[in-house]
């Protein structure tokens, strides 16, 4: 949600992209394709992400994009990826079949934390922009591998806030606030980590463009309750950040005239 | 003659069989799939004259639901 205001003039791009929603979700962990569908639908969002698997053979199964609104964009990703060659062929693959050149790039380096590995990252990133792709990879929050996404030409860079899945919010909010200062121009999506809506809250007022979600949504108990929930705390980080926040002051700072109080 | 076709044995009568008739055989949904033959993405438009010969191994993927992560390390 926008206030009327800000609805016409913020727009979030990617990629010359231009799109009225700074949340991204996923589409995975849902109890049924009603729950996704009804969470999709709630939190407003323009662009969901889907993962690359083999099509299981022993069974006719319905084609999972169905259950998408066409509305939405669709946004491949690498997820499972543990090598930059497999997480190549994963996009390749992944444009093949969707016809898009859009993909969001994951390397996991370690199965326990599933934390990035940004050299493979890196590596697989700089192939798959030689080769036409719309890179958005995800990666550690640190600025230096940001900028060297950012020069492989990513067309935005994803820090995770905290592990895929925790819901712990976001661990490090110095590193995305330097992120924002020393990038002014790169397109910032938070993701991984968010819990709960005041976590998305804190990923926008520290000046991400945008967050990208699904655990925190699909596990939910009330999931499109949830989503509502992301989407009016998005809105409210995105105008905070806008907004320019008043100073930190240790004491107190009357709000009402010194003068005049009857004694 | 067999194929291995994600990563399991298949055994197809016909041999060689097109790409094309080999997807139609596995009774699979042609849309928003992509197909590898023996590593190597072949297009849609090329099904129809690709080949799939004894031995091949063939890789044919589509989309699921998924945020972040999933799947072991190889």
């Amino acid at each position: 949600m926008s206030t009327p205001a800000t609805a016409l003039t913020d727009q979030f791009k990617v990629a010359g992209k231009a799109f009225n929603s700074r949340l991204i979700i996923g589409t995975g962990k849902y109890r049924s394709y009603d729950e996704m569908k009804a969470a999709h639908r709630a939190s407003g969002a323009e662009m969901v992400t889907v993962a690359v698997r083999r099509v299981p053979l022993d069974h006719s199964s319905e084609s999972f994009l169905d259950h998408l609104h066409p509305s939405l964009q669709i946004l491949p990703n690498t997820a499972g990826c543990y090598s930059a060659e497999e997480a190549v062929r994963t996009a390749r693959l992944a444009r093949e079949a969707l016809e898009t050149d859009w993909i969001k790039l994951e390397v996991i380096g370690d199965q326990t934390t599933l934390f990035p590995d940004n050299e493979q990252t890196l590596d697989a990133a700089r192939t798959l922009v030689k080769e036409g792709f719309i890179v958005l990879p995800y990666f550690t929050d640190d600025l230096i591998v940001a900028k060297k996404l950012l020069d492989a030409g990513c067309a935005a860079v994803m820090p995770l806030a905290a592990p895929i899945g925790s819901g712990l919010g976001v661990q490090n909010p110095t590193n995305l606030r330097i992120m924002r200062e020393q990038l002014p121009d790169a397109t910032i999506i938070v993701d991984a980590g968010v819990g709960t809506a005041s976590d998305a809250t804190i990923a926008m007022e520290l000046g991400a463009d945008a967050v990208l979600m699904n655990t925190a949504i699909a596990e939910a108990q009330d999931a499109a309750k949830m989503a509502e929930a992301m989407k009016l705390a998005i809105a409210a980080g995105r105008l905070a950040y806008l907004s320019g926040r008043m100073g930190r002051r240790l004491y107190a700072s009357a709000s009402s005239p010194i003068g005049g109080v009857v004694r | 003659m067999q194929v291995q076709i994600n990563g399991e044995p298949r055994e197809f009568a016909d041999t060689p069989l097109r790409l094309k008739e080999l997807i139609e055989q596995l009774s699979l949904a042609p849309q928003r799939i992509a197909v590898e033959v023996n590593r190597e993405i072949v297009r849609r438009a090329d099904w129809e004259q690709t080949e799939v010969r004894d031995g091949d191994s063939v890789e044919i993927v589509h989309f699921v639901g998924g945020g972040n992560a999933g799947g072991k390390r190889p």
